[in-house]
């Protein structure tokens, strides 16, 4: 078959993953730690950010507003800016991490604000009567109801974080990104899949990989939910 | 014992919640709080355990000012229930039950073990105690929150309106189930409702409230039926006020008078025969009544059938030694004979008592307690 024969075809992929074994790990490495890092630091500064905004009525729209706004900064104009600002060298992968914070700080605010305001007034009220101090009302009671809504908002971050730090290979940070700038560059007469194709599908399999461990997480975290949807 | 003195909210805007209240919740009873939306009632419950803090004035727990006392200390020693019982949906039920528990310090096992009994004690089996709320009807939620607030054994419960997001039946349960559980328990009880016949049925004193946050009067449930502090009072208790006011005044002995009986089987010209009028009583083997039997119209021919079941007239309530006058009058009333039917401790006919001499009986008894003609003009003019 001339498709199979050819080097260019797609299902080369194989062999150019067998060639290539080292690199290609070891950008799948740093794909998963820069797109997983994100996650959690975003996460970390997304809660107290979505409480003030949840607890202060007036800090909401400004506060939802600004962070979502920094949604529309080009991913890459955030990679080369982020080394002045933080004083890195220009192909540091900490740029990348920096950058791909301020992406799901952006969609986390939002979302731990909304999930916080989910919970049902009386059930809030509840604790506070009960005698939970504010700190242990929010650790208890408000963070473990508002868990589905924000787990769900990390599923969006995970997997949009995974294609987002493909982006940066084009500007040499060492991750899958690399795949497709090599597969552009032996593009000359016509396209060369291999590495293109590999690059997704190994991108594909970490987004669905990431997708599935928080939804796992999820399930074992809220039992409740789950008797809620089987009423 | 809780006690008001002038306590005022006023918010930012200007709006006064609660206008300078005083009054005292006495220990081991339960005082409701009753008046229209806008009275302030619910903002004067949580001033209680500083859910809303008091813009002057002080609340007193006892000996102590409330506002002296870390408030999440306050509120721990302070059973709260709320209309929707708001309980928590993560934790299981026997976790809802413990939350205070666990808060003061009880291993989760220990704190298990008396959700377990509080379960059982307001009526729930142990196996709801792995349950979540979502799992729940409104009702057992309830029940649950009355178990969370009980669990550890404030001497003071603050309950605002629980009962009132159930249906009707299931409430009337609940209520009667809280009356005996607090027979037990003697906990000082403030207890927030905008329906009146609630706070009658479970009030040991009433404080009824005006918009505006003031109180209008503070009485006993049957003073404040019999004599109303002043017109809004007379109106928001209701124009049947004089005969739900003979609900809390035991009946006594009835002058019954004895009342032919026939039993099932019998044929229908015998039940003529013994009758006293139109209507004769049926009763069982056991000699309690079953229902009444209308010879009146009767074809000559159907004489000879025999008297069963479906011929009887169920309509009827009955009056024990235990009944109100209320309740007594009432059996009279709605018996088809005219003739109210009396029975005993066991259920056994005791006989019967007609409308007439009930109404003697009432005439007797108010007749000694009438008040002073200017109180019940105000009455009067709220009535026009």
């Amino acid at each position: 078959m001339i498709l199979a024969d050819n080097a260019s075809s797609p299902l080369q992929l194989f062999s150019y993953f067998n060639d290539h074994r080292r690199d290609v790990l070891s950008w799948l490495g740093y794909h998963t730690w820069l797109s997983a890092l994100p996650v959690v630091v975003g996460l970390v500064i997304s809660l107290p950010l979505g409480y003030l905004a949840r607890r202060y009525r007036f800090v909401y729209p400004p506060m939802v507003t600004l962070t979502g706004l920094l949604y529309t900064i080009p991913s890459i104009a955030l990679f080369v800016s982020v080394p002045h600002l933080i004083g890195t060298k220009t192909l540091d992968p900490l740029n990348v991490a920096v950058a791909l914070t301020i992406y799901t700080i952006a969609l986390l605010v939002r979302v731990v604000a909304d999930g916080l305001s989910a919970v049902p007034d009386d059930v809030a009220q509840a604790a506070t009567a009960m005698g939970y101090t504010r700190w242990q009302r929010l650790v208890h009671v408000e963070l473990p109801i508002a868990a589905p809504v924000i787990a769900a908002g990390l599923r969006v971050a995970a997997v949009s974080n995974v294609s987002m730090v493909a982006v940066a290979g084009t500007i040499g940070v060492p991750e899958l990104g690399q795949l497709f700038t090599t597969g552009f560059q032996l593009s000359t007469t016509g396209p060369y899949y291999p590495p293109i194709v590999l690059g997704i599908l190994m991108c594909l399999a970490l987004a669905i990989a990431f997708d599935l461990l928080i939804v796992l997480a999820t399930r074992i975290l809220t039992p409740w939910r789950r008797l809620e949807a089987a009423r | 014992m809780i006690r008001f003195d002038s306590v005022t909210k006023t918010y930012p805007d200007g709006t006064v919640a609660v206008n300078r209240l005083a009054f005292e919740a006495p220990s081991g009873q339960i005082t409701v709080l009753v008046g229209p939306s806008g009275c302030g009632k619910t903002t004067s419950l949580r001033m209680i355990n500083r859910m809303i803090e008091p813009t002057s004035g002080t609340i007193w727990l006892d000996d102590q000012d409330t506002a002296r006392v870390p408030t999440h200390e306050l509120r721990r020693g302070i059973g709260y229930v709320i209309q929707h019982a708001g309980l928590f949906p993560h934790r299981t039920v026997a976790d809802n039950v413990g939350t205070v528990l666990r808060l003061t310090g009880w291993s989760r096992k220990r704190a298990r073990g008396r959700a377990v009994d509080l379960l059982e004690r307001v009526g729930l089996p142990a196996s709801f105690a792995d349950r979540y709320p979502a799992q729940l009807s409104g009702g057992q939620q309830q029940r649950v929150g009355v178990a969370r607030a009980l669990a550890a054994d404030p001497p003071v419960m603050l309950m605002d309106e629980p009962f009132s997001a159930v249906d009707p039946v299931v409430r009337e349960q609940l209520q009667d189930e809280f009356l005996r559980l607090q027979a037990e328990l003697g906990k000082t009880i403030v207890f927030v409702t905008h329906d009146i016949d609630e706070a009658i049925k479970l009030g040991d004193q009433v404080a009824v409230l005006r918009v505006g946050g003031e109180l209008a009067q503070l009485a006993p449930p049957a003073e404040l039926l019999a004599s109303p502090a002043d017109p809004f009072v007379a109106g928001f208790v209701g124009r049947d006020r004089g005969y739900r006011g003979l609900g809390f005044a035991a009946a006594g002995s009835l002058p019954t008078r004895p009342e032919p009986t026939v039993r099932l089987g019998v044929e229908l010209s015998h039940a003529r025969a013994v009758a006293d009028g139109d209507w004769v009583l049926a009763v069982d083997d056991r000699n309690a009544p079953l229902g009444w039997l209308a010879l009146d119209g009767l074809p000559d021919e159907a004489l000879r059938r025999t008297l069963t079941t479906d011929l009887l007239n169920l309509g009827g309530t009955l009056a024990n030694p235990r009944s109100s006058l209320r309740e007594a009058l009432d059996s009279a009333l709605s018996s088809p004979s005219g003739r109210g039917v009396v029975v005993d401790e066991v259920g056994a006919l005791a006989g019967t008592v007609t409308v007439g001499q009930m109404l003697e009986l009432i005439e007797g008894r108010t007749a000694g307690r009438r008040r002073p003609a200017q109180q019940s003009g105000a009455t009067l003019g709220a009535q026009a």
